[in-house]
């Protein structure tokens, strides 16, 4: 199982995370039809690191962005999103 | 190529078996052909057997980066069935069932296909009468399944938790009979030495790391051999669907997620058909070595690893447990993972993209292998003659703008679609 860092609560176990999609997926709310086809349906979907939304659905339930790679689960980055990011 | 046969064995015996002869050869990649595969899996096999046979094609390449049937064709549970409720869906699969039914012969290679009857099971009434559409939309296309009554379900699968304590209740299930199983690695290798015979060359350890272009074309690959030119090229590589079509600039509505299935060590005839429960998602079949295979959810995030995740794990075995409580004293002996081409509606995607002489086959999500035959069939006629068959027609990869999407579970644009 692998461990993810949540923003708020630190060290946790990949099993208390929901993943969402990737962060690219999210449509903007003034998006042009393709613009919104492209975020709905097609991933980048490399074999290396992306940038995932994923929820601490059994935690704190925050929202979340984690840049992980696909073939070694390797963790590069993890940073909150929402009005929980604002300063 | 020599026809195996009894007789062949028969004669085998008395001299030893030193008859035996590769079933294929190990060719070097020439500078061209007129279609190369990238990929070789069952459908990529395929695909290169049916360009051969039936559209009479004599230079074609398939080019795999590791062994012939190494990727999902070597990993999957080997259901075979038919028993879609959408009519694009049900139409293509059973065109590939009935191709099943004579494979061996069409092969003359024992693909072990075993038809002992494929069930899902129905835990509620909403779930019997989900069962119960899927059931009437497939037998009013002629395709045969039956709805059966706790009682039948009982008497074919005696060790179910049928006891209204159970975790979870069986109120009934459908059935089509001719679905089953079937051996995987045969399917690959039936098809390699088809193909090989009719002049196919399958060049192993080969990868594909680059498309050559001229223009808005595609005339020919980059590979770890060396460069190929070739006039078609068909992307036919599962789970690497949308890294191999990057390398081409496209982006696919696929995301790859690792499935996983597991066996036990083997025990004597307990589970007679393939027991299937789509609502919590878990498949138990018994394998002709006697072990049981395990099958359920995808580790439901992106991953290329190829290795899977024992929570994933841990939740499958908890629903057949909870379905035959008898298999709780069984040992597991192995778990695998393949990486899975997740489409964005559960749907496959076969046709031309909007590269020339570009072709993709992928987006099988967890569902292919039935598909084989008809993968390679409908794909062979798409890439002979640059258009579709009507099977694949609703299949094409641009259906997700023009929102004729093939959404069995009406789960709506997430690839995680059953
Ligand atoms: C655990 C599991 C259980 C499953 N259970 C079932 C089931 O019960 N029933 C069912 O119908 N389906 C099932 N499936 C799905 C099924 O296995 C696949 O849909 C099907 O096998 C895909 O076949 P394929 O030939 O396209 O892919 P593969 O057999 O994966 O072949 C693709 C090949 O492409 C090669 N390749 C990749 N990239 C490159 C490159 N750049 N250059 C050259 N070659 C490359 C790979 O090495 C691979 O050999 C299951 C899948 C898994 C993982
Ligand atoms: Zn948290």
């Amino acid at each position: 199982m692998m461990q993810f860092t949540c923003p708020h609560c630190g060290p946790r176990d990949q099993a208390e995370f929901i993943y969402e999609r990737t962060a690219d997926a999210v449509v903007s709310l003034d998006a042009a039809p393709e613009e919104a086809m492209k975020s709905l349906f097609t991933r980048n979907n490399p074999r290396g690191v992306d940038e995932e939304i994923w929820r601490h659905t059994y935690g704190c339930r925050a929202w979340m962005v984690i840049a992980r790679n696909r073939v070694t689960n390797e963790i590069s980055a993890t940073r909150a999103v929402g009005p929980e990011a604002l300063p | 190529m020599s026809q195996y046969s009894a007789f062949g064995l028969l004669r085998g015996a008395l001299n030893g078996q030193k008859h035996w002869q590769p079933a294929w050869r190990d060719p070097e990649p020439k500078s061209h052909y007129d279609i190369i595969i990238i990929g070789g899996g069952g459908h990529g096999l395929a695909t290169a057997y049916y360009l051969a046979k039936v559209h009479g094609l004599k230079n074609i390449a398939v080019l795999e980066k590791g062994w012939i049937g190494g990727g999902n064709t070597g990993r999957n549970t080997t259901i075979v069935r038919s028993n879609y409720r959408l009519k694009p869906l049900h139409d293509l699969f059973e065109f590939g069932l009935k191709m099943w039914e004579h494979l061996s012969d069409e092969l003359n290679y024992n693909v072990m296909f075993s038809p002992r009857g494929a069930m899902f099971l129905g835990h509620s009434d909403a779930d019997m009468t989900k069962l119960a559409e899927r059931g009437d939309a497939m037998r009013c296309d002629g395709i045969d399944v039956d709805l059966m009554t706790r009682d039948e379900v009982q008497k074919l699968e005696p060790l179910l938790d049928m006891s209204r304590s159970a975790r979870f209740p069986i109120e009934g299930g459908l059935i089509q009979r001719r679905g089953g199983t079937a051996r995987h690695d045969a399917v690959a290798w039936g098809y390699a030495r088809g193909a090989d015979s009719l002049g196919v060359d399958i060049i192993q350890k080969c990868e594909v790391t680059g498309f050559v272009r001229d223009g808005d074309a595609v005339v020919g690959v980059e590979t770890t051999r060396g460069r190929i030119n070739a006039g078609r090229v068909g992307i036919c590589v599962a789970g690497h669907s949308g890294y191999v079509a990057g390398l081409a600039g496209l982006k696919l509505p696929v995301e790859s997620q690792t499935l996983q299935a597991m066996v036990t060590e083997g025990v004597k005839p307990m589970i007679n058909s393939v027991i299937m429960s789509q609502s919590l998602h878990c498949y138990i079949s018994q394998s002709d070595k006697g072990g049981i295979v395990f099958g359920g959810d995808p580790d439901n995030w992106p991953s290329y690893a190829q290795r899977g995740n024992p929570m994933v794990m841990e939740r499958a075995v908890a629903q057949g447990l909870a379905l035959v409580p008898a298999l709780s004293r069984l040992r597991m002996v192995r778990t695998w993972s393949g990486v899975t081409d997740m489409s964005f509606d559960g749907a496959p995607i076969i046709g031309e993209t909007p590269v020339k002489n570009l072709f993709l086959n992928g987006g099988w999500c967890y569902g292919g292998f039935k598909a084989t035959p008809a993968s390679g069939w409908t794909y062979a006629h798409t890439l002979a003659t640059g258009k579709p068959h009507a099977l694949n027609a609703p299949f094409a990869l641009d259906r997700f703008e023009r929102g004729a999407t093939i959404d069995e579970t009406g789960s709506g644009p997430m690839p995680n679609s059953r």
